[in-house]
Order: structure tokens, then C-alpha cells, then sequence
């Protein structure tokens, strides 16, 4: 049996601490392809590919991408329709 | 949130790979148990490696520490298992992530679930929620390979003498007369550990993916409410338990 590579959302958390304000992984985020509502920090993580790529945990359907470079993050959100934040 | 200037404070030992790695960290905004940390090194030529470190103490100043399981051909956990020394400069961004927290204003009962260095963030809840005198029930529940493996041995076993209710689970070897043989958690003893669901507890898990994902479908199947697990996982290596 193969062990799963995968970690999850928090491992973006610094990353995207970089470009947001606020925490994203206690964000609620939905999955553009099945429609799935979850917490982002129980999304599945795989930090092996080019960048760091957040999948849904239900479909496996890529939500965000992220790539970073020497003063440069480039963020794509395009797998989820959107992104629930809580606010004080 | 960026990178900050952080020391090696100092080092030490807790078990024949691992070690614990004291940071001071000018202008640290203080963290929540729980929460991780990222550190950089930067080598002469400017090549840098990036690793996230669950914080294993409680809130205090500029001080933090994480507890690093050395990997093999672990880039970073090598230097911070065998190589960094008090003085050392690194870099460290955090704190970071608002999910796998614990807070003490929580008053419901804490099940705390490690599997190997995934006891490294619970052993901060431990701590937090002994600092502050929380009367939330809380119980840990510690798979590790065998007894020497066992992170903050010491410290547990204190704890475990003062009545805070913690439990081993060897998955390799047990010490001389343990009741139950070595093996990986299973469910009739995951669920006897467990607070009934109907006092809706919150229960963390850290570890390896696959330990912590066996946990969080049993606790499901058990009857716990999804919204109420929290989890965190290290990856296929993560200190394998």
C-alpha cells in the first residue's frame, strides 16, 4: 500500500499569509467542480509539484495554485467559486 | 506577514533523533497552541529551503520553540536535528494557520490525538491548557514506534503522575509488561478513548496523513461531527509513528 503524499491546507498557510490579510485556512472555500464546502485547512495539499497545488478533499479537483519567486507570488483561484472569511 | 530575523536560542535533546530549538524571535506577535511556524535557511551561495514546525510551547514573549524529528535526507529538520547550535541566525515567518487551534476559551472536552512528531502541536495545547487552568476535560492519546521514541517523556509522565489523562499506544515495541501487544491504533481503542460524541467534544489530530486520516474516519464512523475534528497532516514521513 503506497503512503498518501499529500498534507493539507495548513501547509499554504504561510505562504498565503504572505498575500492575505486575513488566515485563509480557517476560510470556507468552494469547490468550483463538485460543489464540495469545506474549511480550507482540510483541503488536500501537495507541495511536490511545481509550486504548491490545493486540491478538493472530496473531488480532488484543483482549487488554487500557487507558485512563488524571488519578490513575485503568482495565485491562482480559479477552482473555487468562492472563498468565505470570517471577519471581527 | 513576512520573514523575521530569528536566533537559535538553544538546543536540546528529547529523544536519539529529535530535538527541541528554541527561537528568539524579535517582534514574534505571540501564537495560539496549535499553530506552526515556518522556517528558511539561506545558504552562502543564496539557495534557500523552507520547512513548516508545529510550535510546541505555550505563548511567551519573543521566545518559541519547535520540536524537530530529523528526516532522512531531511534538508532542513538534519541542520536543526544536528547541526544548529545557539547563535545560529535563521529566519522564521509565522505564526501561521487559525484552524488547528485551540483556544482557552474553549470549554468543551479536548481529545488530542499524535501519531509520532504529531504530538509536537498537542504538547502545546497540553501545556496552554495547564497554564491557564482550563477546566475543559482533555485527554491525549499518543501513538509513538516505541518508548524511546516518546517526545517530552519526562514532561508527560509528570503530567501523567498530576492526573492529566494520557495514553500510549507502541506500534512497534512495548515497554515489559504494556496490556496491549504493539499495533497501529485501532478502532476499539480510539473509541474507548474518544469523549462520547454527545458531548461534543473537539478532536485534533496530528500526524502522518494516513494515521491522521484513518483517525478522523473512525471518529466519523463513530458518530463524532465532522465540523468538530480538527486535523493536520505531516505527509507520508512525518515522523512515522
Amino acid at each position: 500500500m503506497t503512503e498518501p503524499t499529500h498534507l493539507d491546507g495548513n501547509a499554504v498557510a504561510g505562504v498565503l499569509g504572505e498575500v492575505f490579510a486575513v488566515d485563509v485556512t480557517a476560510a470556507i472555500g468552494r469547490c468550483d467542480g463538485c460543489g464540495a464546502v469545506a474549511v480550507m485547512a482540510e483541503t488536500r495539499v501537495y507541495v511536490d509539484a511545481p509550486g504548491t497545488v490545493v486540491c478538493c478533499a472530496d473531488c480532488d479537483a484543483v482549487l488554487l495554485r500557487v507558485v512563488t519567486a524571488p519578490g513575485r507570488t503568482w495565485l491562482d483561484l480559479r477552482g473555487l467559486s468562492y472563498l468565505q472569511i470570517g471577519t471581527t | 506577514m513576512s520573514w523575521r530575523a530569528a536566533t537559535i536560542a538553544g538546543v536540546r535533546p528529547e529523544t536519539p533523533t529529535a530535538r527541541t530549538v528554541a527561537l528568539q524571535v524579535p517582534g514574534w506577535p505571540g501564537h495560539e497552541a496549535g499553530q506552526h511556524l515556518d522556517l528558511r535557511l539561506t545558504a552562502e551561495d543564496g539557495y534557500t529551503a523552507t520547512r513548516s514546525y508545529s510550535i510546541a510551547s505555550v505563548p511567551d514573549g519573543e521566545a518559541v520553540e519547535v520540536t524537530v524529528e530529523r528526516l532522512k535526507d531531511g534538508e532542513v529538520s538534519t541542520y536543526l536535528t544536528d547541526g544548529a547550535s545557539a547563535g545560529d541566525q535563521v529566519e522564521v515567518r509565522g505564526p501561521v494557520g487559525g484552524w488547528f487551534v485551540w483556544r482557552p476559551r474553549q470549554t468543551e472536552p479536548v481529545l488530542l490525538v499524535g501519531g509520532g512528531s504529531g504530538v509536537v502541536p498537542l504538547m502545546s495545547v497540553v501545556r496552554r491548557h495547564r497554564e491557564t487552568g482550563s477546566q475543559a476535560p482533555l485527554r491525549l492519546l499518543y501513538s509513538v514506534r516505541d518508548p524511546d521514541a516518546i517526545l517530552y517523556r519526562d514532561e508527560l509522565a509528570a503530567l501523567d503522575k498530576d492526573g492529566v489523562d494520557i495514553g500510549y499506544v507502541f506500534t512497534r515495541q512495548a515497554p515489559e509488561g504494556w496490556p496491549r501487544p504493539p499495533g497501529r491504533l485501532d478502532a476499539p481503542l480510539l473509541i474507548a478513548t474518544a469523549f462520547s460524541p454527545d458531548l461534543a467534544p473537539t478532536s485534533y489530530a496530528c500526524g502522518p496523513t494516513r494515521f491522521v486520516e484513518d483517525v478522523a474516519d473512525l471518529l466519523v464512523i463513530a458518530g463524532h461531527d465532522p465540523r468538530r475534528l480538527r486535523t493536520e497532516r505531516f505527509g507520508p514521513s512525518g515522523g512515522n509513528p
